[in-house]
């Protein structure tokens, strides 16, 4: 079994690049199944079901979406067994640019939109850096120079990626990215992460709604970048 | 500079997924080629496949080989080695950086040097009305502004054997000129236009409809001639707009 984690900022393309990929894996007679991680809602599965692999959805709600996506990889790996696939590919909420829900043994893809300008591969963090692959998308919104230089940026922060231009309207790059899937290692049985989850665990991780600071506990850090540990 | 002597297009299908009527066309070192056709008739993907060197994974389903064989990966995505420079009908930037570093983040991605810049800005400068400078911002430049800069860029940075052109014409800039600068000697140029001028100095023109290359005309010398005419007119048509710019009458220059 391949696993596959797709993730990037919400509206990057992330669902529709994986829908041509998808098509290109069954072409080459692969045996994809999805499972679509969100946070409150999602109707994304009924675009998947349409390609008539097994789908399913994981919706976080009041978790972390990707600490949701972590804790429930293995359970993911199990149900893609039972639906006789060999390759799982887990699309995650795509929120927080400091998580990165990639373990150590999956092919790791991150999905980044290069209308957002040439500065946001510096923005993104882990979830860019420690990928495999970078599919840039909307690139037929920019001129060449305008991809080139995002294409830059890209591999300033993360100089060992391969990055795979792709549209999500017409499908280009979905063979390439395909066969990156497909030349992708098995997964692993003990796998780890490849960048820690954030340190901080405070009275807000559990629930405290109030917003002076008097009520709060834990690992905290100020604006001034301090940090300083208030409780017990 | 890999040296490419021709490019060939191998024929895919047309929207309805039907083959091309026409199934290979080779454009030599030097030529340029026109591909003209409606809206809607498949130009700028027939652009788009040769700027990623197609092999089947396209949605026309066409393949671009260089000097008759398909080309190494690594060609197509490394801007390194990239063999075509392309200009899109983009007419504004996105990017929110000023125009100096821009084009220093350019000459890089393309393993060039920080002392092309100026060169650019100069050529760009001869291109437009309106000067640009290096510390504007690209976000603020105008259409013609980015037009020119753009043009100058590809001539100077992604200076390419393989040239694709996309609609010059639409641009607000000096269009003649501005072939000229992209399509010097010994390159391969393929520009979509419906402009007569542009049209009829390129050798070939491939006709499009429907998604499908569907003809293939060579420029009869009857045209050519035609073009000479149409050349004096349009460029009495420019000196007309420059006049009229300058705040000046045309009574009497006709």
């Amino acid at each position: 079994m391949k696993l596959i984690v797709l993730a990037g900022t919400p509206g990057s393309g992330k669902t529709s690049v994986l829908l041509h990929a998808i098509k290109a894996l069954v072409s080459l007679g692969n045996s994809p199944a999805v499972v679509k991680i969100d946070c409150l809602w999602t109707d994304d599965d009924q675009r998947f079901q349409r390609l008539g692999i097994p789908v399913q959805v994981g919706l976080a709600k009041d978790m972390c979406p990707d600490h949701f996506t972590i804790y429930n990889t293995e359970d993911m790996l199990k149900w893609a067994e039972t639906q006789g696939a060999d390759i799982l590919l887990n699309e995650t909420a795509g929120l927080c640019l400091r998580c990165a829900p990639y373990p150590d043994n999956c092919l790791a893809v991150c999905v980044i939109d290069v209308t957002t300008g040439p500065n946001t591969p510096l923005k993104v963090g882990p979830l860019l850096t420690t990928a495999d692959v970078v599919v840039m998308t909307k690139g037929d919104v920019v001129s060449q120079a305008e991809r080139e230089v995002f294409r830059e940026r890209v591999l300033d922060v993360n100089p060992a990626c391969s990055i795979v231009e792709a549209n999500g309207l017409t499908g280009k790059g979905s063979f390439e990215l395909a066969e990156l899937i497909r030349a992708s290692s098995d997964t692993g049985i003990e796998m780890k992460l490849r960048y820690n989850p954030p340190l901080a665990i405070c009275s807000l991780c559990t629930g405290e709604m109030r917003v002076a600071r008097k009520h709060h506990m834990g690992v905290l850090r100020s604006l001034d970048g301090s940090m300083e540990y208030r409780g017990e | 500079m890999r040296d490419v002597t021709t490019l060939t297009i191998l024929g895919g299908v047309n929207k309805e997924g039907i083959p091309e009527c026409i199934d290979r066309i080779e454009v030599n070192k030097g030529e340029i080629i026109g591909i003209v056709g409606p809206t809607g008739s498949g130009k700028s993907t027939l652009i788009d496949d040769i700027e990623q060197l197609a092999r089947g994974d396209t949605s026309s389903g066409r393949h671009i080989l260089i000097n008759g064989e398909v080309p190494d990966s690594s060609i197509r995505v490394d801007p390194r080695l990239k063999l075509v420079a392309q200009l899109s009908q983009k007419m504004h930037f996105l990017a929110d950086m000023t125009v100096e570093d821009f084009l220093v983040m350019h000459a890089r991605s393309r393993g060039k040097g920080p002392e092309l810049v100026h060169r650019v800005l100069e050529l760009a400068n001869t291109l437009t009305g309106e000067p640009i400078a290096l510390h504007h911002h690209l976000t603020a430049l105008s259409g013609g502004q980015s037009r020119s800069l753009m043009t100058a860029d590809i001539a100077v940075i992604s200076d390419s054997p393989v040239v694709l052109i996309d609609e010059i014409e639409n641009a607000g800039i000096r269009k003649q000129e501005a072939l000229e600068l992209l399509a010097c000697e010994g390159k391969i140029v393929v520009v979509v236009t419906h402009d007569p001028v542009l049209a009829l100095m390129a050798t070939r023109r491939i006709v499009m409809k429907n998604g499908g290359m569907v003809d293939v005309i060579t420029t009869s010398l009857q045209e050519q001639q035609v073009c000479c005419k149409i050349a004096e007119v349009d460029n009495w048509l420019l000196s007309l707009r420059e006049t009229i710019r300058r705040g000046d009458l045309v009574e009497g220059t006709v």
